[in-house]
């Protein structure tokens, strides 16, 4: 092998191995800067050693045991060690663990336990949201700083500050490294579910052509809540998270025309949808539901693309279905969006006079209030209804609101097909 | 019951990294896809970068060796695939038929293997197994 | 990235010999690690080609010739679809694979085509485009 070959190959095998060597020197260490620190030290060593000796038939494990060493050797000269009672029984563990030489049986529990203490940690709600996004990525999406920097268009120093920040914050808050339990379980999920959607979204935002760092990192945020669902089976929203953005990401293909011009998701071509991977998704919205009792926000979210997947064709849309979702989506987390959302469902299930009353409930909104998509709605519901002049009332004001050149353009068909007929 | 259409086009083990596939039967394709999407019998469809991009690996009684592409003893190589759900076999055929495919391709139609139609033992070996596979989930109550 | 990695056939699959117990479950488990990894797209086993058939096509006849295709030396009898960031990546996991076949087996690593192979170039449309797709994800009203 080439020495740029076996780079390479060193390099896919850090990116499959960098974070469970982070999670387990973490344990020992309890600090996720100091851990990297040695985990980094380990792949040094491998990019000195393996272009000689040829990569390791275990190579997971040959880096855990050099991350692992150098943690002991560090703490050993930490003054702290000797004076402190407790961290005295702390060291008769790390001792324990380093007579347990035969990493390769480690059982996966205990490394499963330190990816989830890990998860939890750069996922601390004491960090900032833009904080824990980069902490994750780096530390668990074993993605470079750069790579960070361009998936979110941000300079490279600023991020590796954020990071540095981040991990300083973490120690000077001494956040103790444990998986929450009990009560305080629920929202730290929530905070780590929120990083990965955080995430996603900016990767689905963006529509590519330029640099692809910035699509992928739906497919970061995918990997790990996948992860996350083996570690936390039980966790019915973590299912619903990966359900909700495996089935939006199903559509990547089907979004964009070749102009780069948005297509609505009734008029895109099904073809083009990633059917394995809506399977994929309703298989783990199934695995949500199967874990018993309400639907929470992203299973309910989930369980409404899943209308859309399931649906060959758009006349086949279970619509009544959608509209009690948001029901219940409106009743767990009301927003006027959600709101806006239940109304166009409303109106396909029901006709658009009921769209109507309900989109009539919203115009006081203030956060609606220069939102285009109101009056666009309200304006497809007159027009449906036979009230022409009202209509193109609304989708002139509505194309007044959009900065989208494309979507005035639309909205102004829609207006001029109205015709000349006075208000009223 | 599940069915593999593979794709396979004369001469794609010779195609030079990069090859890319002509826009006008690209087209042809995405009207064959519709159609099956339509009939709602598509499962997943996919192309494959030519093997001069791709790698092997050979398990011979010992440890797994890796040698990238192209292979000049492949004489036939996969271009891509489609998964559909159909049936029987003579509708997988009669799919198979209807893609507008040229005079350089072949395709061939394989039957996915189906969890429930190993005997309990294996099943049991395979445990788990059934979640990753690609089987439409039909009846679930949602 | 996704790449197909497909197991080659041999005279045992194709007589439809059903793998070891040993073997399946070492399988079961590398797939587990797989789907631990949170890169397993699909995994799935195709029936010998006794079970199955080739069409060949020339202008508007088609022939079709039903299996086995015994002189075919290319045949596939399994395959995984993997996530990963690049094939070095998948070449690492298929490395850590049990050998799939009681004998000698070949395993093949194939790049999936993406809509962004196709490319475009990012003009000022895509742009517009992409800050409005934005603007609905948050939204939540678009497709």
């Amino acid at each position: 092998m080439t020495a740029s070959a076996t780079h390479r190959a060193i390099d896919a095998v850090w990116r499959i191995e960098s974070a469970k060597i982070i999670a387990g020197v973490a344990r020992m260490v309890r600090d996720v800067g100091v851990a990297e620190e040695l985990a980094q030290d380990a792949l040094v060593a491998a990019l000195e050693h393996w272009p000689a000796t040829g990569i390791p038939d275990n190579p997971g494990a040959w880096l855990m045991a050099t991350a692992k060493r150098r943690a002991i050797d560090r703490l050993r000269h930490r003054k702290l060690l000797e004076r402190k009672h407790e961290e005295l029984g702390h060291e008769m563990e790390l001792a324990q663990e380093m007579a347990v030489t035969d990493f390769d049986t480690a059982i996966d529990d205990d490394i499963g336990d330190d990816l989830l203490r890990l998860i939890f940690t750069a996922c601390h709600p004491v960090l900032s949201a833009e904080a824990r996004v980069a902490l994750t990525l780096r530390l668990l999406g074993g993605l470079t700083t750069d790579e960070i920097a361009r998936a979110f268009l941000v300079p490279e120093p600023t991020i590796a500050q954020r990071i540095v920040r981040a991990k300083r914050t973490l120690a000077e808050a001494r956040v103790p490294y444990v998986v929450p339990r009990g009560d305080e379980l629920a929202p730290r999920l929530g905070s780590v579910l929120e990083v990965l959607y955080l995430v996603f979204n900016e990767g689905y935002a963006a529509t590519g052509g330029g640099d692809w760092m910035r699509p992928s990192l739906c497919d970061d945020a995918l990997r790990l809540g996948r992860v996350l669902a083996e570690l936390a089976p039980d966790e019915p929203e973590v299912h619903g998270l990966v359900a909700l953005m495996e089935i939006h990401a199903s559509r990547t293909g089907a979004r964009a025309g070749p102009g780069g011009e948005p297509i609505l998701l009734l008029e895109q071509n099904r073809a083009r949808w990633n059917h394995l991977q809506i399977q994929r998704g309703l298989a783990a919205l199934a695995r949500s539901e199967a874990l018993g009792g309400a639907l929470g926000p992203y299973a309910l979210q989930a369980a409404i693309a899943a209308c859309h997947a399931r649906a060959h064709t758009p006349e086949e849309t279970d619509w009544p279905r959608i509209a009690a979702l948001y029901d219940a989506l409106a009743a767990l987390a009301p927003s006027p969006v959600v709101e806006l959302n239940r109304a166009v469902a409303l109106a396909m299930a029901f006709g658009p006079a009921v769209g109507l009353e309900l989109v009539d409930s919203l115009l006081e909104e203030p956060s609606l209030a220069r939102y285009h998509l109101l009056p666009s709605v309200r304006g497809d519901f007159l027009f449906r209804l036979g009230r022409l002049g009202e209509a193109r009332a609304e989708f002139e004001r509505a194309a007044s609101l959009t900065r989208n050149e494309r979507e005035r353009a639309l909205l102004q068909t829609r207006a001029g097909r109205c015709g000349d007929v006075d208000a009223g | 019951m599940r069915f593999m259409m593979l794709m396979i086009p004369r001469g794609y083990e010779d195609a030079a990294p990069g090859t890319m596939p002509d826009a006008d039967a690209v087209a042809a394709m995405m009207k064959y896809n519709e159609a099956l999407q339509k009939a709602g019998v598509l499962l997943a469809l996919d192309g494959l970068h030519p093997p001069s991009m791709g790698a092997r690996v050979s398990f011979a009684t010992g440890k797994p060796t890796v040698r990238d592409g192209p292979f000049p003893e492949a004489k036939e190589v996969l271009g891509g695939y489609w998964m559909i759900d159909v049936k029987s076999k003579a509708e997988a055929v009669e799919w198979a038929s209807r893609c507008p495919a040229s005079k350089n391709e072949i395709i061939e139609v394989r039957q996915v293997q189906e969890f429930s139609e190993f005997p309990a033992d294996v099943q049991e070996a395979a445990s788990g197994f059934k979640e990753m596979q690609a089987a439409p989930r039909r009846g679930t109550a949602s | 990235m996704r790449f197909m990695v497909m197991v080659k056939a041999d005279k045992s699959t194709e007589a439809g010999v059903l793998p070891s117990e040993k073997l399946l479950t070492e399988m079961g488990k590398y797939n587990e690690s797989l789907v631990k990894a949170g890169i397993l797209l699909a995994a799935e086993g195709l029936q010998p080609s006794a079970k199955g058939a080739r069409v060949r096509f020339s202008g508007s006849r088609r022939t079709v010739v039903d299996g086995p295709f015994a002189e075919a030396k290319e045949l596939i009898a399994g395959f995984w679809i993997l996530q990963v960031k690049s094939k070095e990546e998948a070449i690492e996991w298929v490395k850590r694979c049990p050998n799939p076949l009681e004998g000698d087996s070949e395993i093949e690593i194939r790049q999936i085509f993406e809509a962004s192979d196709f490319g475009e170039a990012f003009t000022p449309e895509l742009q517009q485009a992409e800050a409005r797709m934005r603007a609905e994800v948050a939204a939540g009203t678009k497709g």
